[in-house]
């Protein structure tokens, strides 16, 4: 059988944020999808921040990216409805807090399967990426579990810090930090799905 | 089993760094993709439904509305959502925005000295119902300038986000309009090889045209097959 052929990718361009994420850059229109996933109010798990910034070749901070992350809970499942206070897509725009930060409002997440670590799944889009890339975000803390992550195998060692969240800050809430450098010495690791 | 039914084909795709359009050469990766073996490739996601769409997003005609109709051409713009095998994918979440018929956006970074119109704001979304159809109303957007070179102008564009079965299948893209003389001229466009551009160029429909409100378009999406589909496990 014929397969037909796949639409091809555009870039999200410039002005995605209010068709995306307009409550974040306030404008009079519901996201579907925000920076906070955990809502600490109506939640038992463990909060996190998850923030980073985009850099570009010249070491300049991207204003205009749109990170989306995926994943699943603590439980290990996908939650679409609001449902215990959390929600499993997290869409963010790197143009509203000063010095271009994104910043999500999340937990760890369950380990997908058994002999993964814990990631959360991560995409980006921006003005001057023509195709979306996807990455990965592992946390620190899982050093053994990390060490065997089938993924993070995949990848040449000397590349796989740059999937590896950095813990800045223990309490009152746990930070983490995972900065994305589409191109230069640091460059993340980008997968193909 | 086809096994690479699952791949993002980069003979469709436009590639990470294409020059002619500037900003890929700092922003797109450098280095290869990894590859992930099939087997480990994520195949599950949230389904967004119905429930996730409010009555007026698929109406762009009306969901700005401040105090009077949005000036521009009306459309209606549908099609369906497939995957590569042809099979509808029904519940499928689109997310459209768009410029104005002057070919102004909303946001507060566009700086293209065309006016804005108090009654049309350019973002909605839709779902696919059973048969994988979606339908939204919408204005002609214009074309619009562009910093990228000299006398830079965007072709006439609807932004899509799409959402499918599985983050694999996730697509943001962009729907043009046949016979605009500005697609030759378009990096973005360009950037697409060749034989997958045309994927991206709505055809005009008569048979969706609405008699008396608004001329029609027809867009149909392809996503990435994938071997969780019911119907590849038949
Ligand atoms: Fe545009």
């Amino acid at each position: 059988m014929n397969k037909l052929g796949q639409t091809p990718s555009q870039t999200v361009g410039p002005y995605f944020a209010y068709g995306l994420t307009p409550e974040q850059y306030k404008f009079d229109h519901k996201s579907l999808a925000t920076p906070v996933l955990l809502d600490a109010n109506k939640n038992t798990q463990d909060l996190i921040i998850l923030r980073g910034k985009v850099y570009d070749l010249h070491g300049e901070a991207v204003d205009d990216a749109m990170i989306e992350i995926w994943q699943v809970d603590q439980k290990g499942e996908f939650q679409t409805k609001p449902h215990q206070g959390f929600f499993s897509i997290g869409r963010m725009g790197t143009g509203t807090l000063e010095g271009n930060w994104f910043e999500f409002t999340t937990c760890i997440p369950a380990a997908e399967k058994s002999g993964q670590a814990p990631a959360i799944h991560m995409i980006v889009f921006m003005r001057g990426l023509l195709s979306h890339v996807y990455t990965r975000v592992y946390f620190e803390d899982f050093k053994e579990l990390n060490q065997e992550d089938p993924y993070l195998k995949l990848v040449a060692e000397e590349r796989r810090n740059t999937l590896i969240a950095k813990k800045v800050q223990e309490s009152p809430v746990a930070i983490y930090e995972f900065n994305l450098h589409m191109q230069g010495e640091k460059e993340t690791v980008f997968f193909d799905y | 089993m086809d096994t690479t039914q699952n791949q993002r084909d980069w003979t469709s795709h436009p590639p990470l760094i294409a020059p002619g359009y500037k900003s890929t050469i700092f922003r797109g990766p450098s280095q290869n993709l990894i590859t992930v073996p099939e087997l480990m490739k994520p195949s599950s996601g949230p389904i967004f439904g119905l429930e996730s769409v409010a009555p007026l997003d698929h109406d762009l005609t009306k969901n700005g509305i401040k105090n009077g109709e949005p000036l521009g051409e009306r459309i209606v713009v549908s099609g369906r959502v497939l995957n590569q095998h042809g099979q509808p994918l029904k519940n499928t979440l689109i997310e459209v925005w768009q410029a104005n018929a002057a070919g102004r956006y909303v946001h507060k970074r566009d700086q293209h000295h065309a006016p804005l119109d108090p009654n049309f704001f350019g973002a909605g979304r839709c779902v696919t119902n059973e048969e994988g159809i979606f339908k939204f109303y919408t204005i002609k957007p214009g074309a619009y300038p562009w910093g990228n070179h000299p006398n830079a102008w965007r072709p006439n564009h609807i932004h899509f986000s799409v959402f499918g079965p599985n983050i694999g299948t996730r697509l943001v893209t962009q729907m043009y309009f046949p016979g605009d003389p500005l697609l030759d001229y378009d990096p973005i466009y360009l950037a697409v090889p060749e034989k997958a551009r045309e994927r991206l160029i709505s055809t005009f429909d008569l048979s969706l045209t609405e008699e008396g409100f608004a001329l029609g378009y027809q867009f149909d999406i392809v996503l990435r097959g994938h071997h969780s589909t019911p119907f590849e496990n038949e």
